[in-house]
């Protein structure tokens, strides 16, 4: 019980002691950041509405678009930058999943294509995938279940 | 002969006749750059991939420290060599050539102190003329190792450290070696050791290793202070591997809280190798690489010409693995104590 207050006592007066990054000017370079990501991707869309497609089509562009770009990037070493400067700005869009997914395909190439890209692509982007798929699931069965009262 | 708890006072006391030190680019770029034997600006050392550019490293750490002596490497009787990499293949790979009989160690990033621990204790227990100490580390495959793939675009916290990429050799003799091809280091020798046991604070934040680190270090550095019956003003410098920043002012306070003060004598190799300002290092620097290449072109060439008459040098290692941090487990940290000093 002693040690555990301890440390306790000492999580405390490192947590204390150790810099952390500005969470205001954090918050606002993700809030550009983020912000000119998504004008980007409706910049796309309206060039898409302009040239006549329609609206499934202009977003799935815009995503591919988007995701392509996040590739390039990643793979030039670029969106880590941009990640460095912008934070969550550029973690939450769909480009930060992009990134996460491209850039251990790069790292592991060297392991093979199998047990190397084949196996740890989704060493990042695994959870969110599972828990996203997972979450709907629950939403689904949620909803199924609302219909059936209301 | 055994002082106090943890230590050694070495009657018949080792020369660390030789160093090498081989860095990446960035290493090159900071402070010390001017001061490393090796500079490298291709981080892949012509290999293919990290862990290979390790072992290359390692290779050629240990090829200049051999040719600066003029030693073949069948003169060497034993080598001590470590790094990050899991079951430590960097050093079984970059030191397979070599062909001496090796011991591989881990300690984290203080393996560059068990490795001349070791090699010392051998040298003074008559088991060997010449041993040769040598550990490694390199940015890109401890990334790989620890933390995320290179490209994945996040952000380091301000208390996370720059793994080092470079490696340091050392050659540990038992004689001053006045007859080599370029001038040994005679007037450097290994003195004594503390070796440092396992401390840990309960701390689990593994970006933050200079806080899980600096108990340890300060646990080794008082436990030579009173084993040797010293007081820190008895050393020139006190000199810890990679506490960094964070590290440094809680290894401080610590200190103070013991009745310590080493404000006045003690620095860093984590800070010395990078400029936090400029190259955006956080922290610090940290790995085997940055005491052992610290130690090879800044520390030793002090102790030479006597500026520094003693000095206790304490690279510090923080123990986890990837599996133990994510089964939330603390990270206990280790720093073992070399005492160099310049004798005539």
């Amino acid at each position: 019980m002693d040690k555990q207050k301890q440390q306790e006592a000492y999580k405390n007066y490192v947590k204390h002691k150790t810099p952390v990054h500005s969470l205001p000017l954090n918050m606002a370079k993700a809030f550009v950041t983020g912000g000119a990501i998504c004008t980007l991707g409706q910049v796309i869309m309206n060039f898409g509405r302009n040239m006549g497609m329609g609206k499934e089509v202009c977003g799935s562009i815009t995503s591919i678009s988007l995701i392509l770009l996040s590739v390039l990037l990643t793979g030039w070493n670029i969106y880590p930058r941009v990640a460095k400067w912008g934070g969550a700005g550029a973690l939450v869009p769909i480009t930060g999943f992009a990134n996460s997914v491209a850039a251990p395909a790069i790292e592991y190439k060297k392991e093979g294509q199998v047990m190397g890209i084949g196996c740890k692509i989704f060493t990042i982007a695994g959870p969110v995938i599972l828990y996203g798929v997972f979450t709907s699931w629950i939403l689904g069965l949620v909803y199924w279940i609302w219909k059936q009262w209301v | 002969m055994i002082k106090g708890k943890q230590s050694l006072e070495f009657e018949q006391a080792p020369y660390l006749t030789f160093a090498a030190s081989v860095a990446g680019k960035k290493e090159g770029e900071g402070p010390l750059g001017a001061l490393f034997d090796f500079v490298e600006t291709e981080d892949l050392f012509g290999e293919s991939t990290w862990e290979a550019a390790e072992s290359a490293m390692q290779k050629i750490a240990c090829s200049l420290v051999l040719e600066k002596a003029g030693t073949e490497p069948e003169d060497v009787r034993y080598l001590f060599g470590g790094d990050l990499l899991r079951q430590g293949v960097a050093t079984s790979m970059g030191v397979e050539s070599l062909g001496i009989p090796m011991f591989g160690l881990y300690g984290a990033c203080s393996t560059a102190g068990e490795a001349l621990t070791l090699a010392a204790m051998c040298v003074a227990a008559g088991y060997g003329e010449k041993m040769l100490a040598v550990t490694s580390s390199h940015f890109g495959s401890a990334e790989k190792e620890f933390r995320f793939p290179l490209g994945y675009a996040n952000q380091r916290p301000l208390s996370a450290h720059w793994t080092v990429t470079g490696s340091g050799a050392f050659l540990v003799s038992a004689g001053p070696e006045r007859r080599c091809r370029e001038k040994a280091l005679q007037h450097v020798r290994i003195t004594g050791v503390t070796t440092g046991k396992i401390v840990d604070y309960g701390l689990k934040d593994s970006q933050n290793m200079g806080a899980c680190m600096a108990p340890a270090a300060c646990d080794t550095i008082i436990r030579n202070l009173k084993d040797f019956g010293r007081e820190p003003d008895d050393y020139t410098r006190i000199i810890t591997g990679d506490l960094g920043y964070v590290g440094q002012s809680i290894l401080f306070d610590l200190m103070r809280g013991q009745g310590y003060d080493i404000k006045r004598n003690h620095i860093d190799c984590g800070m010395l190798i990078f400029d936090q300002n400029l190259q955006d290092t956080h922290s610090g620097g940290s790995g085997c690489g940055c005491a052992a290449v610290t130690l090879a072109s800044y520390i030793l060439p002090k102790l030479m010409t006597g500026e520094w008459q003693k000095v206790l040098f304490v690279p510090t290692g923080a123990l986890l693995s990837t599996v133990s941090y994510n089964e939330g487990a603390s990270v206990p940290g280790i720093a073992h104590g070399i005492v160099l000093e310049h004798i005539e």
